[in-house]
């Protein structure tokens, strides 16, 4: 049962992300992407995450995405024909394409991925709740990234606006 | 299906379950859209001084026929779309308006278990542990209908509809999560099982009337019903981001509205007013949740003929510049008390 679902939403994910490199239009690029969000959320949930699911999402494909959705509209870019690509573009992204796939190929061919298993195995967050888990490391053992992050978020924000003011 | 003597595989119970729920749940959904269309004709006719439908299949007063006669007239209007319009879009945007309006049920409580023969049924489609959470990331999928209606359908007002609809609804949603928090923080569970559980006597209203009257105004911006309609402000725009719908599609966008009606006046009646959960622990029952929800849906229509639609700047500076302060004060106001009630 799990791993029917899986499959099929693995599949769906990369027909998606595919879909979203290919398609010309940048608005179906966009609605692409959030298919991807959308079924790897779906991920998330076999692997015990709700939460990580649900905030995926949320912000992902609830937020982030429609901002970029509204960008491309207001815009309004319209199909992108290829024009304007740099001249020896598609040469390096060949080479440098081809090269990452063998890279991968040889490291999940030779590596051994370690199997030993995490504290949080799905019976213990089932026991304590993937929130509750999730929300203790954040505010115990990863406070100072956690900070850190939210600071940076902030300076971002204050970044913009002090961008955005100048020229107006 | 236990009383039936038949032993059903585990696995066939978990598909069928929820499936036969999921259909109850849309069925019921679809019949309250219907003859919501009606109740409002009526209540905008009554506040308006008008009679409201009086023709169609009358029992009494009441054109108990009228939805019928509805559906039936618009399966046959033409289903129409542009030359220049984005076929795909602008076929899936009504069916995802739809689609993310009808997924938010399958997280609310309406009945409290039973235990029949052995075995419990739980009135829920899923009871999930991040029930809250899910239904906001459901309810922020629901803008792509919008947004993708507006794009799709090639047409001016059709986009400034979407894009109206993008801010307002992504602006809102923010104050709409934090008003819920408060809640989330007094009964430190997002299950909504567990929630209405904690309600069975004093109701999280009031603990939390500021989150409540945020929830409220964010949920009628949410819905973009009047006085927040501006996605299809009829005197600006035509008819916004559904201008160029007819048919059935249109009819799907105007079900997705009258769905998420239901939606946001369900969580409110879930987070705050005890979903199921009588009075003082009256009677605990889904005529409860249907009760609650029904004010809400009466308030909703009152609103709608009565009240003059926001301009988009004061929409805007009203979002960011009062309501999301508020509900930030109101989570911290709690977050204090809570510490200092040592709970």
């Amino acid at each position: 049962m799990d791993s029917i679902v899986f499959y099929l939403f693995a599949f769906i994910t990369v027909v998606a992300a595919v879909g979203m490199v290919t398609l010309r239009n940048p608005v179906h690029s966009a609605l692409s992407l959030a298919v991807v969000f959308v079924s790897l959320a779906a991920l998330y949930v076999l692997l015990s995450a709700p939460f990580i699911a649900a905030a995926q999402v949320m912000i992902y494909a609830g937020a982030i995405l429609i901002l970029f959705v509204f960008v491309i509209m207001l815009l309004s870019p319209g199909v992108d024909r290829g024009v304007g690509a740099l001249k020896w573009q598609r040469w390096f992204a060949t080479v440098f394409g081809v090269a990452l796939v063998v890279e991968l190929a040889l490291v999940l061919t030779t590596a051994v991925l370690p199997a030993t298993r995490g504290s949080f195995t799905p019976e213990r967050l089932a026991e304590i709740g993937d929130v509750q888990a999730v929300g203790a490391l954040l505010f115990t053992d990863f406070l100072l990234p956690f900070e850190i992050m939210s600071l940076l978020l902030l300076v971002a924000m204050v970044g913009v606006i002090v961008l955005a003011k100048k020229r107006g | 299906m236990v009383e039936v003597g038949v032993t059903l595989d585990p696995l066939v119970i978990t598909i069928l379950e929820p499936l036969i729920k999921s259909i109850v749940v849309v069925v019921a959904l679809l019949t309250a859209y219907a003859y919501m269309t009606l109740a409002e004709r009526y209540v905008v006719a009554k506040i308006q001084s008008r009679f409201g439908p009086n023709r169609v299949g009358r029992v009494g007063p009441i054109a108990v026929l009228q939805p019928v006669a509805d559906a039936i007239k618009t399966i046959f209007k033409e289903d129409f779309i542009p030359a220049q319009a984005d076929k795909i879009v602008y076929v899936i945007a009504p069916g995802i308006a739809v689609g993310t309006a009808l997924l938010a049920w399958a997280v609310i409580p309406f009945n409290p278990p039973v235990t029949m023969a052995g075995y419990t049924i739980t009135f829920q489609v899923a009871d999930v542990n991040i029930a809250v959470l899910y239904l906001l990331a459901i309810g922020s999928l629901g803008v792509y209908g919008i947004v993708l209606g507006g794009w799709g359908a090639n047409n001016k007002y059709s986009l400034l509809g979407g894009l109206r609809s993008t801010a307002q609804m992504v602006s809102y949603e923010v104050s709409l999560g934090l008003a819920l928090v408060g809640v989330l923080m007094i009964s430190g569970t997002l299950n909504l099982v567990k929630i209405v559980e904690q309600q069975s006597f004093w109701w999280f209203v009031f603990f939390q009337p500021l989150g409540f009257i945020i929830y409220c105004i964010c949920a009628v911006a949410e819905t973009n019903r009047l006085p927040f309609d501006l996605p299809e402000a009829e005197t600006e725009l035509v008819a916004g981001y559904h201008t160029e719908y007819t048919s059935l599609k249109f009819a799907l966008f105007y079900m997705a509205e009258y769905i998420n009606m239901l939606t946001v006046s369900a969580i409110a009646a879930t987070m705050f007013l005890g979903g199921y959960q009588g009075p003082f622990g009256l009677l605990p029952g889904v005529h409860w949740l249907i009760l609650k929800i029904a004010v809400f849906i009466f308030i909703f229509m009152w609103m709608r003929a009565t009240l003059p639609r926001f301009r988009y700047d004061q929409l805007m500076r009203f979002g960011w510049k009062v309501l999301l302060p508020l509900a930030l004060a109101n989570v911290f106001v709690t977050a204090v008390l809570l510490v200092l009630l040592g709970k």
